[in-house]
């Protein structure tokens, strides 16, 4: 479905199946409002997520993209939220580059129990991209030739 | 392929505020979509019925149910699905309401969400293979983390089942919180009689092994199949040759240690076994207040001992266990009350912890039962308890109740006039908490026949007054100010997480509330499971529990144990990663990424391939984003898969 106009934007969340889902779960079962704006993908881990993933999704059309993970130590799988937070960092820093404000992909960790803090982390997130507007789309005649020259570039 | 989307009511819940009946006309337009409908309840027996009557009568190749979190009900479908004849993985579940229905009113929206769920999951159908799991033998032993009741009563019940059992303990005896009451509630009946038997029984059963004076110190593998290291901390007494006669605690000269059996009221021996029924009954060095291991000089308690035990050279020593599973029960610690001030914050020695008049209470307590005031050692006449120290109290971060202080400050007042039969006890309390089996009925004799003074407030100061406490409070019933002159004040000090819980969660790879405690699996159908397969729970450390309900958890997580261990063999999850033998390059980065060592490098046709260990792979998929040629690609996440769902949500 197209976005809501003039009241969604689009907003992607990758979440880890054992911590974040838990406590966006967690916090749907305890009725804290949130804003509509964002669709979860879960994953198993967030050192499941290939950067390219968060890339397709702004390049796609996304407005901003959510990652979260467990909290660093307390990984299902011991350490893949570490990888996460190396690969995420650098993401962060690499997106600007690309030409997305900063401030489009945020990363953070959440447990499962922590229904309260993702009402939050999901409130503040969803303002702050209402606040940048709209991702510049890629727009024109030769939009479609563009982008699918972007996507072989990420194959 | 040929897909069925089904979208559930929920009775209100969903419903309420999705207009289900839309995202199933709009889910109907989807690619690959041939039927869709929306149902009142998907999970039950109709509702599951309908899904395997529509499988056959369209001949479905895949399905999506919209309704609660995959968390709740994704194994229910699955099983649905396959009673068709489908496989369980060609099933996606959108998660309309967690996600959607209880996070917002807005029925348009909310709806509108509820349809891009729908056509993420139909999208990811679309790429979904069917998956077959492989089989695994198991290793028959199990774990038990923590020797109180909670852990006595899983390590029996496993042990009578037939199982080998390893107990870990972190204190040189088994015991835990109830080895240091004197007297259990309702029954006033004493509590080193009715635990004492089950700690013998434990020392004594042919299939345990107990290591006490023991720490965990690293957690590899997984449900099947776990290696533990065990940390056996330095004891400096030979446990093997020690008798526990105790002649080198009567005679050893340092006898300013902290007694941590008897919550401090009184000091032990630098040498000492924390108390007579203690099992295993050996003697340790507190090395913090040995003189022989600080300056080299005594030794006299390895002139005395007759069995020539003592060793003061003892190191650390690990050992390497393999079990199939484990049960932590590591129970609760007291919250530290000091940081009430109006309670003195430590300064008055006759306010002291439940706990600590518990020992005092006991017989074989350092006052041999008799109640004595710490400051003067004086028989007190006024007794005050103050209820909900550090329990329902939000400005000090224990919101919670811990559930049985009103019932031990009944059984307290109970056991105050029956030591002093001349004494006087006020309760101050909030409310009276005492749901269960005979409890009100005790807390009613508390007031009734043993005339204890209820006072329903809180204590807003206590200050000393000549060799007294005068305690000040509210009567919030008489709208009153209440002054006492207390001779001796015990505060129900709350429960909280057992300090180094969380670490301990960490090693066990199981999740944790905000307080500590560690979280079940599903707070009502799955309360001794945790999400990590083979890790149970039972006891206080999941929460705070009297003494039945933590003896019933130890059962539970037994009855568990013994019916995981059932089975000679486990299926495995097929959700793990495959490699493309084709693709892979050799280069070895998921071998050095794969926390589990799943990945093995093997030789190909002269070349170096990657190799997954399905029954030891766990399904994170850090190797999938690790790989550099995308060759590696866990099953049921696979890049493809993921952004299906990616380009569902925002190309449209």
């Amino acid at each position: 479905m197209p976005v809501l106009e003039g009241k969604e934007l689009r907003i992607v969340g990758f979440l880890c199946n054992w911590c974040s889902y838990g406590g966006a779960d967690t916090a749907g079962v305890g009725r804290f409002n949130q804003p509509t704006d964002l669709r979860i993908i879960k994953v198993p881990c967030s050192g499941r997520i290939d950067p390219l993933f968060i890339v397709k999704a702004l390049m796609n059309g996304a407005d901003g993209v959510l990652v979260s993970g467990c909290h660093p130590r307390d990984c299902h799988y011991s350490e893949g939220n570490f990888y996460a937070r190396r690969r995420l960092e650098i993401m962060q820093k690499f997106l600007p580059i690309l030409g997305y404000e900063p401030g489009r992909f945020e990363y953070t960790w959440v447990s499962a129990s922590e229904g309260q803090r993702w009402q939050q982390v999901v409130t503040e997130f969803t303002d702050q991209i209402h606040k940048l507007g709209p991702a510049p789309k890629i727009v024109g005649p030769e939009a479609s030739d563009t982008l699918s020259l972007m996507q072989a570039a990420l194959k | 392929m040929k897909i069925g989307v089904f979208v559930c009511h929920c009775g209100s819940n969903i419903e309420a505020t999705v207009d289900t009946a839309t995202v199933a006309a709009a889910a109907r337009e989807f690619p690959g979509v041939v039927f869709a409908t929306d149902t009142m309840y998907t999970c039950s027996e109709p509702g599951q019925d309908e899904i395997v009557d529509a499988i056959k009568e369209h001949n479905l190749d895949g399905i999506v149910v919209a309704s609660c979190s995959p968390r709740m009900h994704e194994q229910t479908f699955r099983r649905t699905v396959e009673r068709a004849g489908l496989n369980k993985y060609l099933f996606e579940m959108a998660n309309i309401r967690e996600h959607v229905s209880w996070i917002g009113k807005d029925r348009e929206a909310n709806t509108n969400k509820a349809v891009d769920l729908v056509r993420m999951a139909s999208e990811k159908l679309m790429n979904n293979q069917p998956l077959y799991p492989k089989k695994f033998t198991i290793n028959k032993r199990v774990l038990i983390i923590g020797g109180g009741v909670a852990g006595i009563q899983a390590a029996l019940d496993c042990a009578d089942g037939g199982l080998e059992v390893v107990m870990v303990e972190k204190t040189s005896t088994i015991g835990g919180k109830m080895a240091k009451l004197d007297k259990t509630f309702p029954t006033v009946d004493c509590s080193s009689c009715i635990l004492g038997p089950r700690m013998v029984d434990v020392a004594q059963h042919p299939n345990i092994t107990l290591y006490a004076f023991s720490e965990i110190e690293e957690i590899n593998g997984y449900v099947g199949n776990f290696e533990i290291k065990v940390k056996k901390k330095a004891t400096y007494v030979d446990w093997d040759a020690c008798t526990g006669c105790g002649i080198c605690m009567e005679k050893c000269p340092s006898k300013k240690a902290t007694d941590t059996f008897n919550e401090e009221i009184d000091f032990t021996k630098a040498i000492n076994i924390p108390f007579a029924q203690a099992i295993p009954k050996k003697a340790k060095i507190d090395p913090e207040f040995c003189t022989m291991l600080k300056k080299g000089k005594c030794g006299v308690c390895a002139k005395v001992c007759p069995s020539g035990c003592i060793d003061y050279e003892m190191k650390d020593e690990f050992i390497t266990e393999k079990v199939g599973a484990i049960v932590t029960a590591t129970g609760f610690d007291l919250f530290d009350w000091t940081v009430y001030e109006e309670y003195g914050g430590g300064r008055y020695p006759d306010v002291i912890t439940s706990l600590q008049y518990e020992r005092m209470l006991s017989a074989s307590g350092p006052t041999g039962g008799h109640i004595k005031r710490p400051s003067d050692g004086k028989e007190p006449k006024d007794v005050v308890f103050i209820q909900c120290v550090g329990s329902r109290d939000k400005s000090v971060g224990r919101p919670y109740c811990t559930g049985f202080c009103c019932m031990y400050t009944a059984k307290q007042a109970i056991l105050t006039k029956d030591h002093l039969p001349g004494s006087q006890s006020y309760v101050f309390y909030m409310d009276i908490r005492a749901a269960g089996k005979l409890y009100d009925e005790f807390t009613r004799r508390a007031m009734e026949e043993y005339d204890t003074n209820y006072i329903r407030g809180r204590v807003s100061m206590i200050y000393p007054k000549g060799d007294k406490l005068l305690v000040r409070g509210a009567d919030t019933l008489m709208g009153t100010q209440v002054e006492v002159d207390a001779d001796l004040v015990v505060l129900a000090v709350g429960a909280e997480a057992s300090k180094g819980a969380s670490k301990l969660a960490e090693k066990l790879r199981i999740s944790y509330d905000s307080y500590g405690f560690y979280m079940e699996g599903h707070p009502k159908l799955k309360p001794v499971e945790t999400n990590t397969a083979g890790v149970y729970l039972a006891g206080a450390c999941q929460g705070p529990k009297d003494i039945p309900s933590s003896v019933a958890q130890g059962s539970a997580a037994a009855a568990k144990v013994l019916g995981l261990f059932s089975k000679d063999q486990l299926e495995s999850d097929p959700q793990v990663s495959t490699v493309d033998i084709k693709r892979c390059i050799g280069c070895g980065k998921c071998i050095q990424t794969c926390p589990f060592g799943a990945i093995k490098e093997i030789d190909f046709r002269g070349m170096i391939k990657a190799n997954v260990i399905e029954t030891i792979c766990q399904g994170c998929g850090i190797c999938t984003s690790t790989c550099p040629q995308g060759a590696v690609q866990l099953q049921h996440s696979t890049d493809n898969q993921i952004l299906s769902e990616v380009n569902a949500l925002c190309q449209f």
